[in-house]
């Protein structure tokens, strides 16, 4: 079987929905949220890519690659928010993020 | 190359700026907070006034067609330059009662501020990209500042976990626009984005609407406002400011440029998600804010309703409808910054306060900053003949005249209930007996900013011809931008020429 457009497109669109959900319905730790915000950002990654190469037009690759600094900064950035937290909780259970309500 | 240097100046001058202040305060050998204030003051303000000049030229292009000046961009960018130098301005007494005066707080704003520049700048998804986040970062931080504080740092991880997923979503509608229109360069996408038998190819309308939820969230637009509150309470007051101000600014700014240059044919599409999320802002503003205790919850409920307002101008889709926005914005960006002025100074002996009850009485023992309280609530309540009254206008009018009455219907009604919980306020500070504790005195800078932001409030009625023509003016060139077509042989004969 070929494998088109179609396919990464497929597979980049899964990956992205199990990003969001992983960010939603996850109910233990912090750093799973920081996963599921890496999943969806290489989602697009492969979006990118997958129509770069199929157009032909390497601006496509250029923006994956800014993407990729741009979540690596967004990581450690999320990190040390986390490390921070952690110091003043003591822990980093989702349910424990709820000081604030209302 | 050159040319494109000199439309880059207001950004290069911030960031040189902030990267040579980041120096200063890393060697120093004293403790260089004061200095690095000031220097980030007056670096805002000559960045404001460059921007301010670019103001009368044309729609002038830079770096490949992925930098854009116009009228628009100048007036949003000096607005939110001047807009960070307030709050830098406001946010000194408190820092330093709190013990957070560091220098690396006025680095983070004037990093923040690049970042809103090169957004409202933007003419390339990859150019709003790259502004979006290098705002976004350094907001998280900010938020987070306050690091020995657990509600700070819980605030701080909240706005950075959604922020990080708008992000995400930003991106995949912006890979799905780029995948099929083939360039990232709005005034291309506008050209593929064509309308066929009056039907939009479905994928291009999934990655519209995935941009435009990327968007709303960093607007905090209903229905992905869910942060406003918490970010809002938990962060340090000055950075609450800052937040309700100068982002929410160049998020509505980077929000018409991206609909109106990169979508313009496909009105029908976004006018419906525009209406639908300004009716929702502007209830749920209006009827979430009542139960609120904490003031600066009750103000970021108020920011929600105000975004709500300030769409429905832009939901009108018109000349007249940008423009509207434009001023709202600028109203708003007033009254926030005046109503946070005077909530930095309700401070007593036993620290500062928070809830909406220590207002009490406040009259009596505080009265000019009880009167520049209610003026502003008064405004932003939106009772005539107060400048909150006259954005309110201009939106509804040009509401009006793009014929979307039940839009204004629910507008005006939820302007009623939101002026329930703003006069709840003027009441508390006027009727009721005075608190136990007495409000100590407002800090000198506080009562000048305070004082003079009221005033615009109360006297704009008097002489508001200014701002209304650069209003229209800007709203005029982003409405007004040169046809995709002309904007796209330009960028080829300046490709070209290098």
């Amino acid at each position: 079987m070929e494998i088109g457009l179609n396919h990464y497109l497929t597979l980049a669109a899964i990956l992205f929905t199990i990003g969001v959900f992983g960010i939603f319905l996850n109910r233990k730790n912090v750093i799973v949220i920081l996963m599921s915000i890496e999943l969806m950002l290489l989602a697009v990654n492969i979006n990118l890519v997958a129509f770069s190469a199929f157009l032909g037009d390497l601006v496509g690759q250029v923006f994956a690659l800014l993407v990729l600094t741009v979540a690596a900064g967004e990581a450690a950035i999320g990190l040390a928010i986390l490390v921070v937290y952690f110091r003043n909780r003591g822990g980093i259970a989702v349910e424990d993020v709820s000081q604030m309500k209302g | 190359m050159l040319a494109n240097v000199t439309l880059l100046l207001p950004e290069l001058v911030l960031f040189i700026g902030a990267m040579g202040l980041l120096m200063v305060g890393a060697f120093a050998t004293t403790d260089a907070t004061r200095v690095i204030e000031y220097g980030a003051i007056s670096l805002l303000l000559i960045a404001a006034i460059a921007s301010w000049l670019q103001g009368d030229t044309v729609a002038q292009l830079a770096f490949g067609g992925s930098f854009i000046v116009d009228a628009f961009s100048a007036f949003m960018k000096t607005l939110t330059y001047l807009t960070t130098a307030v709050v830098i301005i406001m946010a000194r007494g408190f820092m330093q009662n709190e013990n957070l005066a560091r220098f690396e707080v006025p680095v983070l704003m004037l990093l923040a501020a690049v970042g809103m520049g090169m957004m409202i700048s933007a003419n390339d998804l990859i150019a709003l990209y790259m502004g979006i986040e290098l705002q976004s970062l350094a907001l998280y931080v900010l938020a987070a500042i306050k690091r020995d504080s657990l509600r700070a740092t819980e605030a701080g991880l909240k706005y950075f976990v959604l922020g990080a997923l708008s992000s995400g979503m930003l991106l995949y509608g912006a890979s799905l626009i780029y995948g099929f229109s083939g360039t990232t360069n709005f005034a291309g996408i506008a050209q593929a984005f064509t309308v066929e038998n009056g039907i939009l190819p479905l994928a291009q309308v999934v990655g519209m609407v995935f941009l435009l939820a990327g968007l709303a969230f960093k607007i905090s637009a209903v229905p992905f406002h869910m942060w406003t509150p918490d970010v809002y309470e938990g962060a340090p007051t000055p950075m609450t400011a800052f937040f309700a101000a100068a982002p929410k600014l160049a998020g509505m700014a980077v929000f018409l440029r991206v609909v109106i240059s990169a979508f313009p044919d496909a009105l029908a599409a976004w006018q419906q998600i525009i209406i639908f999320i300004s009716i929702a802002s502007m209830v749920l503003g209006a009827f979430a804010a009542i139960g609120q205790t904490n003031i600066k919850r009750l103000m970021a409920y108020s920011s929600i309703g105000h975004m709500g307002f300030a769409l429905v101008g832009f939901a009108a889709g018109t000349e007249d409808g940008v423009a509207a926005v434009i001023l709202y914005m600028t109203l708003y960006g007033v009254m926030t910054l005046g109503t946070f002025a005077c909530i930095l100074s309700m401070r007593r002996d036993s620290g500062m306060v928070e809830q909406v009850k220590s207002l009490s009485g406040l009259s009596q023992v505080r009265p000019f900053m009880a009167l520049c309280l209610a003026i502003l609530m008064f405004s932003l309540a939106g009772i005539p003949p107060l400048a909150g009254f006259f954005g309110k206008l201009f939106v509804f009018h040009a509401a009006i005249d793009a014929g979307l009455y039940g839009l204004c219907i629910l507008g005006v009604l939820s302007s009623v209930v939101g002026a329930y919980y703003y006069l709840r306020i003027v009441k508390i500070m006027y009727l009721d007996p005075p608190a136990d504790e007495a409000n100590d005195p407002m800090p000198r800078e506080l009562s000048i900013v305070a004082g003079a932001l009221a005033g615009v409030c109360l006297l704009f009625f008097v002489y508001p011809s200014p701002l209304i023509d650069l209003a229209a003016s800007a709203g005029q060139a982003l409405i007004d931008m040169p046809a995709p077509d002309a904007l796209l042989t330009g960028l080829f004969e300046a490709t070209d020429a290098r």
